[in-house]
């Protein structure tokens, strides 16, 4: 086997080039100069800065229970579309049904948020409904791209799943529905933890389509973020950085460690 | 049980009637309230315009070329780092992938922000050149700060599927290929590399896709000669407010994405098949 000191070196290189960035943004959201790159200094100052700031406050409440909400929603849908993916093996439109489930994943922002912005400007003049755009419209375009990747999460989930505990449910008198909820629904809750954890990153990190789908009056903590550092770069975004990052590096790895443990036993490589 | 499956695929259903209709006619005749043939001309129009005018066909080709030489690039940057964790002792695997996934959840447009303080004219970068005295280099507004840019952001997808595809090669054959004879750099070439097709393909597709469509890495990164269709869509709908046009470069943009969706989709059941 090749053990040489390319790959090693390659892999450094790489790694370092990942979290040089982001290192560096964390280190000087403690700077105390108003100089984003100049040091001088230990400070908190601009976390104190950005506590303060109404907008930001405002629109960082607004994302999370966006964020929140849309993940649940998604959640729910998106677990029954895998579930209908794997159990149904066939079924009319399968591949249309699993086309539309993966399309989100690759499709580019610009186009999911403008077809959905026309999608429920076209329903409000049919059906009077959603009334103008703003917190809803966002929470139902984050739910339907968010689904995407529950569905997939869920779906690798529930393909190595044995389905001889299901049988063994329903031969001991179970109905389909207890059968779900006693035994199917408990063996892929990691599956829907790490998905909900998803989907609620991918909608507090969402600017593109979150932008197309708002109204006035509901701006998204990304909105206001790209707007700030068009203007420029300024020390308090580093701090809100720091925090998110922060937030997301705990999130991702509580994601992690739960579903390392929840593996089966046979510790698959 | 039936109705459980039924409303997602409903849901589902509703959003793909908007991506695949929105561009068409009934769509764009609903955003106003005049006749549908009057709108189906000026539909046409959009798209006479996307050709005729050298903004679009220039912002089209600009942004394959932008998005092909950074997927390269990132291919180069990914490849190595992929075949690095899939060989690395088990122990180390599942770190390394963290490492690898953790930058995907931090934000995008924070990653991006972090790289505008890392390349900026008095940035990290030129900081750290200075000390050599180096003259500071103009990294910031330049095509060179948007492949960084998608290259930064988009490893992640570039190095999962890789890592999926190298980890089940069957060392054996390997082996096998070194006892014959062949040196590392033949063996690579000649058995990992074909190997490994599915997982070129799957994530050279995953970062080509959506760096086409980019928006905000050419905004705050490229400079107001970088030509992207994400930003021509955003500016023609935000700024000149013009929705059937911004609807028919979309959908020109699909056209443009969905050959090579295709092409993921194959790769994607060759690397499930495996």
């Amino acid at each position: 086997m090749r053990r040489g000191w390319f790959l090693p070196i390659a892999a450094a290189l790489g790694f370092s080039f990942l979290y040089a960035p982001i290192i560096s943004l964390v280190i000087f959201s403690f700077n105390e100069s108003r100089l984003v790159t100049v040091w001088s200094g230990f400070s908190t100052k601009w976390y104190g800065e950005l506590f303060n700031d109404p907008q930001m406050l405002g629109a960082a409440w607004l994302s999370l229970q966006i964020a929140a909400l849309s993940a649940t929603i998604a959640l729910v849908l998106g677990t029954l579309a895998a579930v209908a993916l794997v159990r149904f093996r066939r079924f009319k439109g399968r591949t249309l049904f699993s086309g539309m489930v993966s399309a989100p994943l690759v499709m580019p922002d610009v186009i999911t948020g403008l077809s959905l912005l026309l999608l429920f400007v076209a329903m409000e003049s049919l059906l009077g409904w959603p009334r103008g755009r703003g917190t809803l419209t966002i929470v139902i375009a984050h739910s339907t791209f968010c689904m995407a990747y529950v569905c997939v999460v869920v779906q690798s989930r529930l393909s190595d799943f044995d389905r001889s505990l299901e049988e063994a449910a329903m031969d001991l008198g179970a109905s389909p529905l207890r059968t779900f909820f006693d035994i199917t629904l408990p063996i892929i809750a990691p599956a829907l933890v790490s998905g909900w954890l998803l989907g609620f990153t991918l909608s507090l990190d969402d600017l593109v389509i979150a932008s197309f789908v708002s109204g006035p009056g509901s701006s998204t903590l990304p909105m206001v973020i790209f707007s700030k550092v068009r203007l420029g770069v300024s020390p308090d975004v580093n701090a809100l950085a720091t925090i998110i990052i922060g937030i997301v590096a705990l999130g991702v790895l509580a994601a992690t460690i739960i579903q390392l443990r929840s593996r089966p036993k046979k510790a698959r490589a | 049980m039936l109705v459980f499956f039924l409303i997602p695929l409903f849901v589902v259903f509703g959003i793909s009637l908007a991506t695949k209709q929105f561009g068409r006619p009934p769509y764009s005749a609903l955003l106003s309230t005049e006749e549908g043939t009057v709108q189906l001309t000026l539909h046409l129009s959009n798209y006479i315009r996307l050709f005729s005018d050298n903004l679009y066909v220039a912002a089209y080709l600009s942004s394959i070329r932008i998005a092909f030489i950074a997927t390269v690039i990132t291919l180069l940057v990914g490849y190595p780092m992929a075949y690095a964790i899939a060989r690395a002792p088990d122990q180390w695997r599942n770190i390394l992938l963290m490492l690898v996934v953790l930058p995907f959840f931090t934000s995008l447009l924070l990653r991006v922000y972090a790289l505008i303080g890392f390349m900026r004219g008095n940035g990290v970068i030129n900081q750290f050149l200075g000390l050599f005295g180096i003259e500071p280099l103009v990294m910031m507004q330049t095509d060179f700060a948007v492949y960084v840019g998608i290259v930064y952001t988009y490893l992640p997808f570039m190095i999962l599927p890789l890592y999926t595809t190298l980890v089940k090669l069957d060392s054996s054959l390997l082996e096998a290929s070194a006892d014959l004879g062949a040196r590392p750099v033949r063996t690579f070439l000649s058995i990992t590399l074909p190997l490994s097709l599915p997982g070129i393909i799957a994530g050279s597709m995953l970062v080509f896709i959506p760096a086409i469509g980019e928006f905000v890495i050419p905004s705050l990164l490229g400079g107001p000669d970088t030509l992207m269709i994400g930003r021509v869509l955003w500016d023609e709908f935000f700024t000149a407010a013009n929705w059937p046009r911004a609807a028919a470069v979309a959908i020109a943009m699909l056209v443009v994405v969905v050959v090579p969706i295709m092409l993921l989709q194959r790769a994607q059941s060759a690397v499930v098949e495996k």
